[in-house]
């Protein structure tokens, strides 16, 4: 029932934002300062979730050497900067990720 | 089909969109395979792409399931990450204002970054004829290559049960990761994902996962913070 509502209100909000214009909005305007903000929302939204996952996988801060997932993030996020190519950079980040915790259990 | 629909721009617009389609085609598969890895029912990962059908929010959703977040902050974050499409429909509708509201209404329920991106594109460097059935086809070929992709994945997730516990939760921050970096060469930006993901660290574990909340409007704050100082010591 939970997932239902989420599918439902996520779907519901999302046509809105979509038909907002395109559908109801002959009369609306678009305020200067949201249509700037609104950039800045993915680099927020994905830094939000990753930090904590990065820096601290068990809920505590480990920023030591043996933190696989902080290993992986620098290798994605590495090669995302220099190639600028999404799924390499993912890839490149799951390989060491897996590598590191190959050699930490090993 | 009303006299907008012509079979040649549908095609063309098709056509057009294949880079995109081959970009998000990895996407669909790791999104159907993280949300039955994070516990979603199959039905409900597909029925996602199906009515949702906003790849970065459906991440984010699933991400927010599997650390058991409550209904109003997904749809909140869900509102807040897809706001950026009230861009593209008020970009479009000069193009569409003569559109009977059907078509209209479709192609809201359609319009992705991706399609936007091509139509916007092409409405700028073309104009307006057979504009409608143009991005018809983009959209169309998007969607069903989204729902293809995403079934892909749902069955892979099924198939191979451990997944979720291999490390499917690192392919979450890498493809985050990979997206977010090639961003943060701008300032603005740097400053957006630096504030979010210190406020993010420090806030963590609050109740109601608003650390988020907390997190991605400071983020915000600080990118206009630092547009409004730059731009006024240029001045």
């Amino acid at each position: 029932m939970t997932t239902f509502w989420m599918l439902a209100g996520m779907a519901v909000l999302t046509f809105l934002i979509r038909a907002s214009f395109l559908v109801f909005g002959r009369g609306l305007r678009f305020p200067a300062w949201l249509h700037e903000a609104l950039h800045y929302v993915p680099p927020a939204v994905l830094s939000a979730l990753v930090v904590p996952m990065a820096l601290a996988p068990r809920g505590t801060l480990d920023i030591g050497w043996d933190n696989a997932y902080l290993a992986g993030t620098l290798a994605a996020g590495l090669v995302a900067l220099r190639s600028r190519h999404t799924l390499l950079a993912i890839v490149a980040g799951f390989v060491v990720y897996v590598l590191w915790r190959l050699v930490l259990a090993g | 089909m009303s006299s907008l629909f012509n079979t040649r721009d549908c095609l063309a617009g098709a056509r057009d969109t294949l880079p995109m389609l081959v970009g998000a085609a990895p996407f669909g598969v790791i999104f159907g395979t993280l949300a039955v890895g994070a516990g979603l029912p199959p039905w409900a990962a597909q029925a996602m792409s199906l009515l949702v059908y906003a790849g970065s929010s459906q991440f984010v959703a699933v991400s927010l399931v599997s650390a058991g977040t409550v209904l109003p902050v997904i749809w909140l974050t869900t509102f807040i990450i897809n706001l950026r499409h009230a861009l593209y429909s008020a970009t479009l509708l000069p193009t569409a204002r003569t559109w009977p509201l059907r078509w209209r209404a479709a192609l809201a329920f359609w319009l992705t970054d991706e399609t936007f991106a091509v139509v916007e594109h092409r409405f700028r460097t073309r104009g307006e004829a057979g504009a409608a059935a143009y991005q018809l086809g983009s959209s169309l070929a998007m969607y069903l290559n989204w729902q293809f992709f995403t079934l892909v994945g749902i069955v892979l997730g099924k198939a191979v049960p451990g997944l979720a516990d291999w490390g499917l939760d690192f392919a979450m921050v890498a493809t985050f990761t990979a997206i977010v970096a090639p961003q943060l060469r701008q300032r603005p930006a740097l400053a957006a994902a630096a504030t979010a993901g210190v406020l993010a660290l420090l806030c963590r574990g609050w109740p109601y996962k608003l650390d988020l909340i907390v997190a991605v409007t400071g983020g915000m704050s600080a990118a206009m913070a630092v547009r409004y100082a730059s731009r006024r010591s240029r001045t």
